[in-house]
């Protein structure tokens, strides 16, 4: 079983839902990110979606957006960030690492080289934001090959006949956008998104996580009713945005607020 | 391949792919609203009463057909091939964005949507989606680049008068790319009642294709033109090429006709030696930015490298994923000039023909003032004058150190 299908599992068995964090691989340096992985483990995070910075990020919002300038200001590439997650690994050999980003940087690569490097380094799973199943014909099943989920996004404007196309394309799990917009935008509406999941359920069986618009410990606390996984980003990065300079603050400002989250989730 | 006998317009397949390039590469909240302006454009695309709105529309009010004018003094100047300009310049609005905007803005129009925003380098684009806004009474927000809006003042102003809202951008480098995220990204927020104008042929299936039938007018008529004037085909094209809707526009009804060299020429910058240019095609590599998989400037990592033009309007990292394919199929070449080059261009149309071009379209009038020496009097070459120049006077002052 992969960590992932692992991880979901485990919870399920304790009747609770998975923490998200997202934070951006190289922000705001690139000596920050291995501790703070294991820093929001033992805040209550289940799996990390770490970030791949690129220099046009177009489905994110402005806090996003900086946050890749600014790990780019050190040149934060994608063979960093799997040196990264295998220096996480040997210390951590179940929490789930999936990378989040946008497709040219593993184009660049070459996708053979990259699920290899990818699965030797630990990642569990790629989300790969402007890659559309249509597109993935061809690397998908490389990805799969070397035991890299393809996690894909469903939105609000997916029509019901696609959901299953793309649940069908998917592994891991399925992360559902619950709102029209960029990366931190508004508060979500959890009585609609509550609706669209249990139209998802429908069509797949994977653990359904939820972001986009989850600010606080009371809306993670509400999406964690109707979901398997409760993403956090926007509300993670302002964080680091607050005191780039000071790394022991970063830390102990992401923990609380992961804390924070998981104790209203599991109450 | 033979190129005489190839089906050109059966390109893109209906993936929207150009062979490796082209394809739909954007987030899942925008794959519903492609497919619904694929499935508009398709439908209206061969509908009569469409194309008939549409071409009266470029009749009566962009002033269509423009003329094929052969530049007979800079010709004799020149000392080689006939050297014909297609007068794009002469549109309403002043460039040949007009015509794509207006096909666009029909589409926007029969779906329903109130709102329509786009992206500008130069401003050609902003003011002409901006005309066709007030026009049909449209909401219109119009995304350009901080640096941009410096640089290209009076065009803003005029976007500004006919109504529109300019929205300076001031991520990444500040230019037409960075335009053209924060448009996406409005697109995506906005998407029930908002329709994207494209500007160029890039972006996700269908807009290079869409793009590329609303502005192939242009060859259309210039193929038309030239074979009453000369009874002939000609012997080159060139055109500027920034995303290459101008280009593909000209290019794309003279592909078949074996004869024709085609001659794409890209912003060179300071010269292609130096990294300061903005020229995908002569130097870059492919990659996926902005919907679609086609040659880009990128480091070794895959981040988009900025780029530097002396013309806002050609200062983009990226290209419409056809020229790619005509790229490595062969069936067009692509150079580049340099800043000072097209400078040259600007200079020589302006004082022996009476003409102010712009500065993207000096880039063609300087490669068209390598080529036309190279080639003999009885040739004849097609160069797409894509816009004119007054936009830029402000520029090219500053450059020569004038103060106005």
């Amino acid at each position: 079983m992969s960590r992932i299908a692992a991880c979901f599992a485990a919870l399920k068995a304790q009747g609770k839902t998975a923490l998200i964090p997202y934070v951006t691989a190289g922000d705001p340096h690139p000596s920050i990110t291995v501790p703070l992985m294991h820093r929001m483990v033992a805040a209550g995070a289940d799996i990390i979606e770490l970030g791949v910075p690129f220099s046009d990020p177009m489905a994110d919002g402005p806090t996003i957006q900086q946050a890749h300038e600014r790990a780019l200001l050190h040149n934060t590439s994608l063979h960093d960030i799997l040196g990264m997650v295998a220096e996480f690994r040997q210390t951590n050999q179940t929490t789930p690492v999936v990378l989040m980003g946008y497709l040219n940087p593993i184009e660049i690569m070459g996708y053979a080289e990259f699920a290899q490097a990818a699965e030797t380094a630990g990642v569990d799973g790629a989300l790969t934001v402007d890659l559309p199943p249509e597109e993935g014909v061809g690397v998908l099943p490389l990805f799969r090959a070397h035991g890299i989920d393809p996690i894909f996004l469903l939105s609000p404007t997916t029509p019901n006949v696609r959901i299953k196309t793309v649940a069908e394309a998917g592994g891991g799990f399925i992360y559902y956008v619950s709102l029209k917009g960029v990366t931190g935008a508004n508060t979500l509406d959890v009585g609609q998104v509550a609706e669209r999941i249990a139209q998802i359920r429908e069509h797949t069986d994977l653990p359904l996580g939820v972001g986009f618009g989850i600010k606080d410990a009371q809306t993670a606390a509400a999406v964690a009713k109707v979901a398997d996984a409760v993403v956090v980003g926007s509300a993670i990065i302002k964080q680091i945005e607050a005191t780039p300079a000071d790394h022991a603050v970063i830390m102990n400002n992401i923990s609380d607020l992961l804390a924070s989250m998981r104790t209203a989730m599991d109450a | 391949m033979k190129f005489s006998e190839f089906n050109w317009n059966a390109m893109p397949d209906k993936a929207g792919h150009f062979g490796a390039y082209g394809g739909r590469f954007v987030a899942e909240t925008l794959m519903e609203p492609i497919y619904e302006l694929e499935q508009a454009y398709e439908q209206l695309k061969n509908d009569p009463a469409f194309q008939a709105e549409f071409d009266r529309d470029l009749k009566y009010y962009v002033g269509r057909p423009s003329p094929l004018y052969l530049a007979e003094r800079w010709t004799r100047e020149l000392g080689g091939a006939k050297v014909y300009l297609k007068r794009e310049d002469l549109n309403h609005t002043g460039a040949h964005k007009i015509n794509n905007t207006i096909g666009q803005a029909l589409l926007a129009k029969f779906m329903g949507k109130k709102r329509i925003i786009a992206e500008t380098g130069a401003g050609q684009h902003g003011v002409a989606s901006a005309t066709i806004a007030a026009r049909l009474g449209l909401e219109c927000v119009v995304y350009m680049g901080a640096e941009d809006v410096q640089r290209q003042a009076p065009n803003v102003f005029r976007m500004k008068l006919l109504g529109a809202t300019v929205v300076p951008v001031t991520s990444g480098s500040k230019t037409l790319k960075d335009a053209l995220n924060e448009a996406m990204r409005d697109w995506v927020t906005n998407v029930d009642d908002t329709f994207y104008i494209i500007g160029t042929v890039a972006g996700p299936h269908p807009y290079p294709a869409m793009v590329r039938d609303f502005q192939s007018v242009i060859g259309r008529e210039a193929r038309q033109q030239i074979l009453e004037q000369e009874g002939r085909l000609p012997d080159a094209l060139v055109a500027c090429v920034g995303g290459g809707s101008n280009a593909i526009g000209l290019f794309h009804p003279f592909l078949a006709d074996e004869s024709v060299a085609i001659y794409g020429v890209e912003a060179g910058g300071d010269g292609i030696e130096t990294g300061k240019h903005a020229a995908p095609l002569c130097a870059g590599k492919p990659g996926v930015l902005h919907g679609n998989r086609t040659y880009l400037m990128e480091d070794p990592n895959g981040q988009i490298i900025e780029t530097h033009s002396i013309s806002a309007g050609l200062d983009y990292p990226g290209v419409g994923p056809e020229h790619a394919w005509l790229k490595d199929i062969g069936r067009a070449n692509y150079v580049s000039v340099t800043d000072a080059e097209a400078m040259q261009g600007f200079h020589a149309l302006t004082r022996i023909e009476g003409i102010i071009p712009a500065l993207e379209s000096s880039h063609a009038l300087a490669y068209a003032m390598k080529l036309a020496p190279t080639m003999s009097k009885d040739q004849s070459i097609i160069v797409n004058l894509s816009g004119r120049g007054d936009k830029d006077i402000n520029t090219i002052a500053r450059l020569e150190g004038i103060t106005l």
